[in-house]
């Protein structure tokens, strides 16, 4: 039974992790990874909002929205799961909410740090696919748990190693029409290159 | 030597500023620190402790590459040969061919000099082909960008070809060069300013975008139709016993067994090892934390043993002669560009990569060999290591100096 999380656990750090496999969320990845200090702010909070989303969103989809789900309610024969987007990014969007006046008020230097991008953890794709890989999946409710935590720390992990590799580009002399972005996209392909050792491993 | 200075000095109002060739340059500077000692020097007090520079350093890793590389023509003839001898095919095919007969050395075996001229024709067309067209990369990057064309290439345009297969059609080791110099180092400004080893780039690009010429049972043997697995191959199936099947500890610890051009002698990768200790231009904490890693997970790996997985049974002894390991120990893992830089940075970035080749061999069926894999892979870490050892250090010393 453990054997099955810790597995789940490694996969969705490693194997299919949210930046560097699937190529998630992609927008704060590599906006928000200039310093390691504050990717790894970041990383934390998007672990957070993955653990605590996913875990919501697998309650509101088994026992409201999935088809026959409502029988509880007296009614078998409902699917609500057209309502699945909007319920998933509510809840996320609520769930920022909250981590934003969190931060706010105890660890303000953070929250100045990520600015703008703690309100686009919001329409940060890989959260919004944290959900609905679960979905598709079929996770129950503890693996969904197992899958929150591994999935946001792959890509927490991602967006450190990012930050380190281009605090030390600072020492690289990138040719004019590269820097910035474009030699931080051309990184993001090596580092999932580099990542590409877990495809494949069977658990 | 005299007028060789001459002719140097006189092309030198050419290629400096407002010259005619003055895009050029580069390329002038390369040919005169190449034949001599750079004239420049330093004019105020200095603090320089030796005269290593990035010359000698570089060309210290060539001579260390010495044995690897005369190995590795030889065994690429011998396994060529002793696989044509199995087949019953007399003679080769094509060029290489009319080249053979011309020098008259044939196809034995048992022949030093027919091996060696034999793996000198696959061997040489490779290493010409990467330095030519990496070379030419070097090149425009230098003129273009205005830096100089150093002596990093030199180890990029070796190493390269000693990790490919024999087989490998020459319009990839173009391509693959070319991926390894440009994206690997060329686009972050040269030697001593990228991330990642520049030769395992290339390889790595090469082996997700043409997997059927760099991997499988058929590419390493310099043989048509011939099927002679690599031991990491072998083991996949049938573990250890089926490498003891068809090889010896002694054939793959001097380096008599299939595999990448360069990478089978264990034997050869020692000696480079003792060379850049001694020299000190090779990092000894990561060759031992490399070793440390790797032994320690694959004797645990052993120990536990498995009932479904045949490559638990490989001892950790047999890691260390087969595939690219010790190669990859030793010439790769070591780059000091894209290694960690700090003490304590150095010893997790080792054992990172030990514990990584091991898992990616044993543990990930897709493939069989890990080394390169696992060297990138501690390359992109490499960083993210070493600013958290410089945080660790920087707060041990506030907390030293407080009291």
């Amino acid at each position: 039974m453990l054997e099955t999380y810790l597995n789940l656990l490694v996969q969705s750090i490693f194997i299919e992790n949210m930046a560097l496999a699937f190529f998630l969320g992609m927008c704060t990845f590599l906006a928000v990874s200039k310093k390691v200090e504050t990717a790894l702010g970041l990383g934390i909070a998007v672990v957070v909002v993955q653990t605590i989303t996913i875990p919501a969103n697998y309650l509101i989809y088994a026992y409201i929205l999935k088809e026959g789900a409502l029988s509880w309610a007296g009614m078998p024969n409902t699917d609500l799961s057209f309502l699945g987007y909007i319920s998933y990014i509510g809840v996320i969007a609520a769930m920022v909410q909250i981590l934003e006046m969190v931060l706010d008020k105890y660890f303000t230097s953070l929250y100045n740090a990520l600015g703008i991008f703690l309100p686009l953890i919001t329409v940060n794709c890989a959260i919004l696919a944290g959900s609905l890989f679960m979905v598709e999946r079929d996770y129950n409710f503890p693996e969904s748990v197992v899958y929150g935590i591994g999935s946001g720390a792959g890509w927490a992990i991602a967006i450190v190693v990012l930050a380190g590799i281009r605090e030390k580009m600072k020492y690289s002399d990138v040719p004019d029409g590269l820097k910035g972005l474009g030699i931080t996209f051309i990184t993001v392909g090596l580092m999932a290159m580099a990542f590409m050792s877990f495809s494949g491993i069977q658990l | 030597m005299k007028f060789l200075r001459d002719i140097l000095d006189k092309q030198h109002p050419k290629f400096a500023k407002g010259g005619k060739l003055e895009k050029f340059y580069a390329l002038y500077e390369m040919a005169d620190t190449f034949l001599y000692t750079p004239g420049t020097v330093t004019k105020e007090a200095s603090h320089v402790r030796d005269g290593m520079d990035l010359k000698r350093m570089m060309i210290t890793v060539v001579v260390a590459l010495t044995p690897c590389i005369l190995i590795a023509i030889f065994n690429t003839g011998y396994q060529a040969n002793l696989a044509m001898d199995q087949m019953g095919v007399p003679e080769a095919s094509g060029w290489r061919e009319t080249v053979i007969a011309l020098l008259g050395s044939g196809y034995d075996p048992s022949s030093i000099w027919a091996n060696f001229i034999h793996g000198l024709l696959y061997f040489l067309p490779i290493f010409l082909v990467c330095n030519l067209v990496g070379g030419f990369w070097e090149g425009l990057f230098a003129s273009v960008r205005g830096h100089e064309i150093n002596e990093g290439f030199l180890v990029t345009g070796m190493l390269f070809p000693l990790i490919l297969p024999a087989t490998i059609p020459l319009w990839q080791v173009a391509l693959g060069i070319s991926f390894g110099v440009v994206f690997g180092k060329e686009i972050f400004g040269g030697t001593g300013k990228n991330f990642l080893n520049p030769a395992l780039t290339g390889r790595a690009f090469l082996f997700f975008a043409y997997p059927a010429q760099i991997s499988g049972d058929q590419v390493w043997v310099a043989v048509d139709g011939f099927s002679g697995a690599t031991p990491l191959g072998a083991a996949i199936n049938g573990g250890l016993p089926a490498i003891e099947k068809l090889y010896s500890f002694s054939d793959a610890l001097i380096g008599f067994i299939p595999g990448s051009i360069g990478e089978t002698s264990a034997l050869a990768c020692l000696f480079g090892a003792i060379v850049l200790i001694v020299s000190g231009v090779g990092s000894w904490r990561i060759m031992l934390s490399v070793l440390i890693g790797a032994m320690g997970l694959s004797a645990l790996l052993y120990f536990v043993g498995s009932s479904t997985n045949p490559m638990f049974s490989i001892s950790p002894l047999w890691h260390l002669v087969i595939g690219g390991f010790a190669f990859g120990l030793v010439f790769m893992a070591t780059d000091p560009v894209s290694s960690a830089m700090s003490e304590t940075g150095q010893w997790i970035y080792g054992i990172l990569i030990g514990m990584m080749v091991i898992l990616i061999r044993v543990v990930n069926p897709a493939y069989p060999e890990g080394m390169m894999l696992a060297i990138l892979f501690g390359n992109i870490c490499a960083p993210v290591i070493d600013y958290y050892v410089v945080k660790a250090n920087i707060k041990r010393r506030k907390i030293r100096n407080a009291q």
